[in-house]
């Protein structure tokens, strides 16, 4: 366990802030009465209270929202510190204020009234200080909190752009249409056509929430075209979606990772090259889409359905679909292929 | 006699681009074979002994670095080692480690006037050659053992493994790791061979290794480490190659020529 001793040190100088606070308004009450003995008092029963609850909270298992003991705990600790801070503190104070005749000319003045008074002071100030502290240390956890969900929406952002405008993705496409430009300037356009789709598409796909399946199938088909140029006869494709699944409306670019899985973990390592067939089809109220390569399969990755891709389809099914929508991944010796169900009625 | 090449590029639209780029380049050059994957440039190039050849850093199977290597092994002795250049899209760990060993490389898309400038090098090379090419041999082996030793990001050191686990039917097989022989790469497996026995293990040996307490388990070839007080002995056979005589087993381990530095008479 780490103690953040500056931290500490904080709170200690504020709650004697605070303490200074209430021993000048009480002073303000009764300004006959000398100044020094409540300044005593409240700056030492003070003292112990915040010793009590904040050097014991180190003590005890802290909730990660707050930074302090759960539900009973949090409140016998308060209590205890309290109490402990006004036994302990008024005793004390008396002490000190004895010994150095701080009580004026004619000695302590305490009648049942100032006890009631004192102790409702201190209950009130206990209860407001250490609320105060558990209310600060909250906010904080929740502005990190914050701060932390934001950095992880960047980080996948960030992550999912660079393994779709992967760099070596990138060179070797413009290197093809570089050679391309000077034997056959037809597909050098068309294949350009395809590159200007894909990359609005991936630029595009963190501000289109949805698109229809259709415009989803025409993504994977400008990128397997693309990738077709460049493989050559290493590389068939088929895509296959029925007319009346063409609107269905599906998260942007879902499709994408398992089709860029395929080709990278799956047919570019082999070197005969092989198949890949994308469908789309009914089934009982929901919807299949099939990925299947005739690919190398999980062997040498052996990221077993784990991998960034998958895991960020998961993420998006569920934030959708909850448990009705789901991803199957398998892959054998005889290539992999990867199985999304979502829901008909969205 | 007009200097050849071969071409090994994956991708048949680069292959014929390099091709075209280098007949205006270097028009005498003459292009023997052009392969589409790294098995197939290893077969080639000993088919043909070219002069030159292209490599492809990216193909699939064989890699153009491991390529390279497994070419250098199985290269005959009497002829000259030929001139290597790697071709790559992006790959930056590989362009640093080139830099480093001085080692001829050429980035897609291939650039006219970059081409240019490797071709005069490749010129000057081959005019320089040795035809007997055993000094050149052994330095594109330096080369290349620390390329491929660099061929990512430095791997965070790993805890040493102390015992093998190996899956049997329905039980697991714990083999203490000093009792390991050898491992050896087999297509989708890692062979684990003891002094009496062997167990398959799925983990690649690419994985298996940085596991491995280096000063104990030597990597003797691409697909085989062999722990080093389990050696009896080396011998160097006619055609210059070494192979390991091991303590308890029969079979002998072949040296990969990139491993031979290792084993020397001290």
């Amino acid at each position: 366990m780490t103690v953040d001793w500056v931290a500490k040190l904080r709170n200690l100088l504020q709650t004697l802030a605070f303490c200074l606070a209430v021993a000048t308004l009480q002073y303000g009450f009764v300004p006959e009465r000398p100044y020094a003995p409540p300044v005593v008092y409240s700056i030492l029963i003070g003292t112990i209270t915040w010793a009590v609850i904040d050097i014991g909270r180190v003590f005890l298992r802290s909730a990660r929202e707050t930074g302090w003991p759960a539900g009973w705990r949090g409140i016998a600790l308060v209590a205890t510190g309290i109490a402990t801070g006004w036994l302990v503190g008024t005793t004390t104070a008396d002490l000190v204020c004895r010994t150095f005749q701080l009580y004026g000319p004619w000695g302590r003045m305490h009648s049942g009234a100032d006890l009631r008074a004192d102790i409702l002071i201190t209950l009130i100030a206990g209860s407001i200080g250490s609320y105060w502290f558990y209310a600060r240390n909250k906010s904080e956890y929740l502005a990190r909190r914050m701060r932390e969900a934001e950095g992880h929406a960047n980080d996948a952002r960030l992550k999912l752009l660079e393994t779709q405008l992967e760099p070596h993705m990138m060179f070797n496409t413009l290197a093809n249409l570089r050679a391309l430009i000077g034997v056959d300037p037809v597909r050098a356009q068309q294949m350009l056509d395809h590159m200007i789709a894909y990359l609005r598409a991936t630029l595009d796909a963190s501000r289109a929430a949805s698109h229809p399946l259709r415009v989803e199938f025409e993504r994977l088909h400008d990128y397997l075209e693309l990738m077709a140029i460049r493989m050559g006869p290493r590389l068939a494709y088929t895509l296959e979606l029925p007319d009346d699944l063409a609107e269905l409306p599906v998260p942007a670019l879902l499709l994408q990772p398992l089709v860029e899985n395929s080709i990278k973990h799956g047919l570019e390592p082999k070197v005969e090259g092989g198949r890949i067939e994308v469908r789309a089809r009914r089934e009982a109220g929901s919807v299949v889409i099939e990925v299947r390569d005739s690919g190398v399969g999980a062997n040498g990755q052996g990221s077993g359905g784990q991998g960034f891709g998958l895991v960020q389809i998961r993420e998006r099914l569920a934030a959708l679909h909850g448990a009705r929508a789901s991803l199957d991944f398998s892959a054998d010796t005889g290539g992999a292929q990867a199985r999304i169900a979502l829901p008909l009625a969205a | 006699m007009k200097p050849t090449a071969l071409i090994a590029e994956d991708e048949p639209l680069l292959a014929q681009a390099l091709r075209a780029e280098l007949a205006a380049a270097w028009p005498e050059l003459e292009v023997a074979a052009i392969v589409g994957d790294g098995a197939a440039a290893v077969r080639g190039a000993l088919a043909h002994r070219p002069d030159v050849l292209f490599f492809d850093i990216r193909m699939p199977g064989l890699g153009g670095l491991e390529a390279a290597a497994e070419l250098a092994d199985a290269w005959p002795q009497e002829t000259a080692f030929p001139a290597l250049v790697f071709v790559t899209a992006y790959d930056q760990y590989a362009l640093q480690a080139f830099e480093a060993q001085a080692v001829d490389y050429v980035l897609k898309p291939v650039q006219p006037a970059r081409l240019r400038k490797t071709v005069d090098k490749l010129r000057a090379a081959l005019a320089a050659r040795q035809p007997q090419g055993g000094a050149a041999l052994e330095a594109t082996l330096g080369q290349l053992r620390h390329l491929l030793q660099a061929g990512g990001p430095a791997a965070a050191p790993q805890p040493l493994l102390k015992v093998i686990q190996a899956g049997v039917g329905t039980t697991i097989r714990m083999v203490p790791i000093e009792d390991v022989v050898y491992f050896e790469a087999a297509d989708k497996y890692v062979r684990v061979v003891t002094d009496d026995g062997e167990v398959l293990v799925r983990t690649p040996l690419k994985e298996l290794l940085p596991q491995l307490d280096a000063q104990l388990f030597w990597q003797v070839h691409r697909g085989t480490v062999v722990r080093s007080t389990a050696i009896e002995s080396v011998q160097r056979d006619e055609a210059g190659k070494l192979h390991l005589v091991l303590r308890a087993r029969r079979e002998r381990i072949a040296v990969s020529r990139l491993y031979a530095h290792l084993f020397r008479a001290m």
